[in-house]
């Protein structure tokens, strides 16, 4: 197995601790950037190592710092820490475990755009490791390498924790930057882009949290070192949280670019019982759910490649689905989630994710007609392209591809069977 | 806006004030409403949102309108321990709405009920990150929450029984 360099805290124990991380390099990428490199060298590098961001869209994330308005100031840094996907907890295990590396990407994403206040916002879930990286915050600041006049230079920064309470749609950027502003988490028009405008109207950067931990290494190292791991077009390691009908479910890091069935089969010990695997959903509950043939096994997962098969990448959380599972059950369960989840705003999210859920439980109460069946796929249909953010479009797709691909189970509850 | 409740709680209110620009103090309106959801025992009553209107400038409407689109705020009282199963689909897939029904026959409730002691409220929630360890459930109370993992009816019900320890020794003291 080769070296973690997300998940660290496998290889070094107490790397929590201040002065572990330091023994192991701990800030040096933070002060070679403030001391040696100049803001836009920082985001140049990152630009080059290829990194995308790892909260699901794949985005470039050196190409977002430098999309930054430099006529418009202050400029502000978001970690979105808001890991809700049904499916995805690998941003709490790297907090938890490893929040030093997460910091310090954090404080050099600040300095390479210029940002002299970041916020951390964190799902309300996560009080308890908010009220941590406050105390790991304190240590940092009280060790100066935060704050005020930074190794000698005249950078200064500040990085303070925000606590959300309870609702999917913050994960969505904008929604994100409204909650921060202490609204209702409802997605803005875009553009502009936070870049743009993002937080109290200022130009804002949101990366996620694995995005973050990936960057001291890129300054450390060096982003042709980077880049010999993955894939051209995906570089780097990812952390995959793999749960579901596996034996053993957890975060695996491993490098863009492995096979779902390393993934399921060498990684996560295979199927409970040793029954057959049936489907995959590579991107937690928002994925369409592929079925699980010889080639989407073999399928590499990085930013391309899940979309030949008819899935995606996304935050890779993969979710494991065996022959003990109804695809009509699972719709029922993904719908259910996402009208609870729908934040109102645009019409066809927050109505039709309303009849989706009646009609998938009239289907699963064994009320329902082969008709609702194909009422429930239009529904789903006229959701799409029609929506502010992406949680619409996410509604959606396990419900097209559960119908299209195992009809069968639709038709097997339909039957009463 | 000053009030008595800021009074009371100055220096942890300055202390959530002092983590935005002055200008955008509506940024405080989250962790202010922690706070207040603390200080009135778990939920945050009409005189709550008053609280935090006043403070941060803005209408108890809109206080409001934030209180209700949040599932961690409460606008009405419910058990001191708030169980908040997990019984999204990865959860499901590992037993968890099983495991909720066992906890709903022993505790005698159904989701979304409180005991008749006024000490446990059972509720679903959605995916919370624990995927890996479900059974799972979060317990939400006035102070904070913490998340208990890889459960099953016997490790709950030890919970359960601790927390009537406990309440029996505040309500002896």
């Amino acid at each position: 197995m080769a070296e973690h360099l997300l998940l660290r805290h496998r290889d070094i124990p107490d790397i929590d601790r201040l002065e572990v991380y330091r023994a192991h390099g701990g800030f040096e990428a933070f002060r070679k950037a403030v001391t040696q490199m100049d803001p836009d060298a920082v985001t140049d590098e990152v630009k080059r190592s290829g990194l995308r961001g790892r909260g699901g869209a794949g985005f470039p994330t050196g190409l977002k710092w430098s999309f930054m308005d430099k006529s418009n100031w202050p400029h502000y840094v978001v970690a979105n820490a808001d890991e809700s996907e049904p499916g995805t907890f690998k941003d709490r295990e790297i907090m938890e475990r490893n929040p030093f590396q997460f910091l310090e990407g954090v404080a050099i994403a600040a300095y390479a755009v210029g940002a002299q206040r970041a916020y951390i916002y964190l799902r309300g879930e996560f009080w308890p490791i908010a009220r941590w990286l406050d105390e790991k915050i304190a240590e940092l600041e009280a060790a100066g390498l935060l704050g005020d006049n930074l190794f000698g230079t005249d950078y200064s920064l500040r990085i303070y924790t925000h606590l959300g309470a309870g609702a999917y749609i913050c994960g969505e950027e904008t929604a994100l930057l409204e909650s921060l502003e202490g609204k209702r988490g409802q997605p803005r028009v875009r553009p502009p882009f936070p870049p743009q405008k993002g937080l109290w109207g200022k130009p804002t950067v949101v990366n996620n949290v694995e995005t973050l931990t990936n960057v001291p290494l890129i300054i450390e190292r060096g982003a042709d070192w980077y880049r010999t791991m993955g894939t051209e077009k995906s570089p780097g390691p990812k952390v995959f949280s793999l749960s579901g009908r596996v034996k053993r479910p957890g975060n695996y890091e491993l490098p863009l670019g492995t096979t779902f069935r390393e993934l399921i089969f060498e990684h996560g010990g295979g199927i409970i019982d040793d029954r057959p695997i049936k489907g995959i959903m590579a991107a937690g509950a928002s994925s369409s759910i592929m079925v699980a043939t010889d080639e989407v096994l073999d399928t590499p997962m990085d930013y391309e490649s899940p979309q030949k098969v008819g899935g995606m990448l996304g935050s890779a959380s993969v979710i494991v689905l065996d022959d003990t599972v109804n695809m009509a059950w699972l719709v029922k369960k993904t719908v259910h989630f996402f009208h609870h989840e729908s934040c109102g705003k645009c019409t066809p999210c927050r109505e039709g994710t309303y009849w989706m859920d009646k009609l998938i439980q009239r289907i699963m109460s064994g009320q329902g007609t082969q008709q609702d069946v194909e009422t429930l796929y239009e529904v789903a249909l006229q959701i799409r392209g029609k929506t502010l953010c992406a949680l619409g479009e996410f509604s959606t797709m396990a419900v097209v591809t559960g119908i299209e691909r195992f009809k069968e189970d639709f038709e097997a509850v339909v039957r009463g069977a | 806006m000053k009030n008595a409740f800021y009074e009371q709680h100055r220096d942890e209110i300055e202390a959530i004030l002092a983590k935005y620009p002055p200008e955008h103090k509506r940024s405080a309106m989250l962790p202010l409403l922690y706070l207040v959801q603390r200080e009135f025992g778990g939920h945050i009553p009409p005189e709550g949102m008053q609280i935090v209107a006043e403070i941060l400038d803005v209408s108890v409407t809109e206080v409001d309108g934030v209180v209700g689109f949040y599932t961690l705020f409460h606008d009405r009282p419910g058990g001191r321990y708030r169980i908040q199963v997990c019984t999204d689909m990865p959860c499901a897939l590992r037993g968890a709405e099983d495991f909720l029904h066992q906890l709903e026959d022993a505790l005698g409730i159904k989701a979304g009920e409180t005991t008749p002691d006024g000490l446990i409220t059972l509720e679903e929630v959605m995916c919370i990150a624990a995927c890996d360890k479900a059974p799972v459930f979060q317990v939400q109370t006035p102070e904070g929450l913490t998340y208990h993992e890889n459960m099953d009816l016997e490790k709950a019900l030890a919970l359960v029984e601790a927390w009537r320890k406990a309440e029996a020794e505040r309500a002896a003291q």
